[in-house]
């Protein structure tokens, strides 16, 4: 009880100091040039704040005299919060960076985000990538897709070659691969842990499956009622799941994110199941040479898939002043120009828009020439399923790791899973 | 005659109203108002609505019904209570004998170092639970962790597994870790009830033969029993209240397999949400009440009817 008093009136105090300094930087900004329009952008990522003041924002500047750009961010956890309580006082900026999925659909249903779907430059995006932020029917976008992340494996080379094996491309070489890393002994097999919970369902179940679902073609089935999830080809990653356990390091069980993280880039561990936001993080720790392999497909020969899950977008306050300087700058960041510049500052972060883009980092470089090869998709728990209760992303987390420890079969793990879903989710009814 | 004028008197007595003493209550009722008995009362106000097109509608005990039966939520709910009260048993069971137990060995009079012993023992109780949480596990961890050493050197290596990963220890090993951070609470408390003892009554005592063991079952014993009774009650407020050690050791989904979700836990998930589930204030206002008024009715348990059975000494 306590707690939860405690907690909401944090929560209202933050939310009350944001407003207040948001209203003090938008009075300064205002202030200092009068006859330009100023665009506030609300966001989460403080950690780009310095990317954003000297790469992204000069650039637009330089084209568009007239509109300057004002970079707020406020601390991830507190953003969702204090977001809507600027909304609903009406002191939110003009751009409102958007989470994927339900929380920006939300806003837009209550009126906070406007429509992007006229916003010059949204041909450039794939159905996949705009999944992330429009309607349920797929007929409004309301935020403008920014960047995605891609699962895949990064391994140590130097690794690989002192055991003398080549990055694998099919189940079995993977196997094959691991096994012999682990009978020479020198090097653990793969770093994951299930402390978290969340590593073995991301890097494990969403990493691997779409080959066996056969990405949006099995996701949407999904969602449509036609496939459910205790079907073959949504059981079957987590029988491969279930194999991990031996290529594990020792007490994997209480192995945490950060644990897995330092076992690889101080070199113990030869593989690392990741997502592509690691790099720009893998390529300051560790000392020897990286590389990424796709998730390997059942045989030789077969259409893979990745995960290209959509992550962060930019929409447009519905209630704003200055609507047409923020269509000119949305417009923008759906070009080739802001995707270079965004894709460079962040390795790891891939732009959504379909231009050609060329990456410095040789790693992420290596990701994103997957986007040629393969057919993307995103996770499968993240669009319309995770709405209900029990929540599907919570419980495909508890599963995941629950199949990788073996104390539960692959199919009892799929079987609560799908009788999860379909206690509140009319099409698998 | 002599009626009357006793009646005059009390008239006379009688004092005007005494204004002052409200207005000394009033800045304390106030704050104690705003920031506990009006949370609380919307806390309960809230679990009665539930959110039907984004406007609040009243549906009276329905999320209670939901609460325990309908498997959706009772399965989580059952689970988290069994494990709270599996908690709570584990700090009494442990936390109380060896708090007894120190604060036995601090008070015999010829132990020397024994300001050393109170502080170091007492000391964790300090510390924040971020602190105790994350140094715990790292302490406990099979890769960079002291305990698989330490139990290496004394030959018990087989005994080490990743506790904090497995579902069968996860909740014991937390609960430990919480007796560990605690213990010095019930010893302090102990402790100074067994020093408030008169030094006669031990003379007495050994004037008629009992010494030693039997000194401390048959006299002290008993009249620490109502500290003990304090403390009991203080344990249990607390673990049922318990959220802050479980979500940093083990994250907000209570992991291995939700075999440490306790309410605190399970209210906090439903109340603010978890990665993709969004946050249900009417439910996690459910999940609240109930914990209130399990804390309440324990407390109203301890009050009525244990307390009033302990016998009290005057010493």
């Amino acid at each position: 009880m306590d707690k939860k008093t405690c907690k909401v009136g944090t929560r209202f105090t933050a939310g009350i100091t944001a407003t207040a300094f948001g209203a003090a930087f938008a009075l300064s900004a205002v202030s200092a040039s009068a006859e330009d329009v100023t665009l506030t952008i609300e966001s989460w990522r403080n950690d780009d704040l310095e990317i954003w003041n000297s790469k992204i924002i000069p650039a637009f500047e330089a084209q568009n005299p007239g509109i300057k750009i004002l970079f707020a961010p406020t601390a991830p956890a507190e953003y969702n919060a204090a977001l809507n309580t600027k909304l609903q006082a009406g002191t939110a900026g003009d751009l409102i960076t958007c989470r994927p999925f339900d929380a920006s659909l939300q806003l837009f249903e209550k009126g906070h985000l406007a429509s992007v779907n006229d916003v010059a430059g949204m041909e450039n995006f794939s159905p996949v990538a705009k999944s992330g932020w429009s309607t349920d029917d797929a007929a409004t976008t309301f935020c403008v897709p920014m960047a995605s992340v891609i699962h895949g494996f990064i391994y140590n080379k130097d690794a690989f070659k002192e055991v003398g094996v080549e990055a694998p491309t099919t189940e079995a070489e993977f196997f094959a691969a691991l096994d012999k890393i682990k009978e020479e002994g020198s090097y653990i097999p793969m770093s994951m842990g299930t402390a978290d919970q969340w590593e073995a369902a991301t890097m494990g179940y969403q990493n691997i499956g779409p080959n066996y679902w056969k990405g949006e073609e099995g996701r949407l089935a999904l969602i449509a009622g036609k496939q459910k999830l205790t079907d073959d080809a949504w059981v079957e990653p987590y029988r491969v799941l279930a194999k991990w356990k031996d290529y594990l390091g020792d007490g994997f069980e209480a192995q945490s994110y950060p644990d897995s993280q330092n076992l690889f880039t101080l070199g113990r561990a030869a593989v690392y199941p990741a997502g592509s936001w690691e790099i720009s993080g893998f390529n300051v720790q560790a000392d020897f040479e990286l590389g990424a392999f796709l998730p390997p497909v059942k045989t030789a020969g077969d259409t893979c898939y990745i995960s290209d899950h959509v992550d962060i977008a930019l929409g447009m306050n519905a209630k704003g002043k200055n609507t047409e300087a923020a269509k000119t700058f949305l417009s923008w960041v759906a070009s080739a120009e802001f995707a270079e510049i965004y894709a460079n500052s962040l390795p790891g972060f891939f732009p959504l828009a379909s231009h050609d883009v060329k990456l410095e980092d040789p790693l992420a470089q290596e990701f994103v020439t997957w986007r040629a090869k393969c057919e993307s998709t995103i996770r499968s728990t993240y669009q319309i399923l995770s709405r209900g209760t029990p929540n599907l992303e919570n419980n495909t987390w508890v599963a995941s790791a629950n199949v990788i420890k073996g104390s539960d079969s692959p199919e009892d793990a799929a079987k609560d899973l799908q009788d999860g879903l379909a206690s509140w989710y009319k099409p698998q009814q | 005659m002599e009626r009357h004028e006793a009646g005059g008197k009390q008239e006379a007595l009688r004092k005007p109203f005494r204004w002052h003493i409200l207005v000394f209550l009033l800045p304390a009722a106030t704050v104690y108002t705003l920031v506990m008995i009006y949370p609380l009362a919307e806390t309960l106000r809230l679990s009665l609505f539930r959110e039907v097109d984004n406007s609040p509608i009243f549906v009276g005990l329905a999320n209670f019904a939901d609460l325990f039966f309908d498997s959706r939520w009772s399965d989580q709910f059952w689970n988290a209570l069994w494990n709270n009260i599996y908690f709570f048993i584990v700090n009494m069971l442990v936390q109380n004998p060896i708090g007894i137990a120190l604060a036995a060995l601090l008070s015999i009079p010829r132990l020397r170092g024994r300001s050393f012993y109170r502080t170091a023992i007492f000391l964790p109780t300090l510390l924040s639970f971020v602190i105790v949480g994350f140094g715990w596990k790292l302490i406990l961890s099979p890769l960079w962790g002291v305990a698989p050493t330490l139990l290496d050197f004394v030959g018990l290596k087989f005994l080490f597994a990743p506790w904090l990963g497995k579902e069968a220890y996860a909740l014991t090993t937390v609960a430990l870790v919480s007796v560990w951070q605690f213990i010095g609470l019930p010893m302090i408390l102990i402790y100074a009830a067994l020093l408030s003892i008169p030094e006669e009554l031990m003379e007495a005592a050994e004037c008629d033969g009992v010494t030693g063991f039997a000194q401390f079952w048959k006299i002290k014993l008993p009249l620490i029993l109502p500290t003990i009774g304090i403390i009991s009650i203080l344990t249990f407020v607390g673990n049922f209240n318990a959220f802050d050690l479980i979500y940093t050791m083990q994250g907000a989904l209570a992991g291995p397999n939700f075999s440490t979700d306790l309410l605190g836990t399970l209210l906090y998930r439903t109340f603010f949400g978890h990665q993709l589930q969004l946050g249900d204030p009417h439910m996690g206002a459910t999940v609240a009440t109930m914990m209130f008024l399990i804390i309440l009715s324990g407390v109203a348990l301890y009050l009525f009817v244990i307390q009033r059975r302990i016998t009290r000494y005057q010493m």
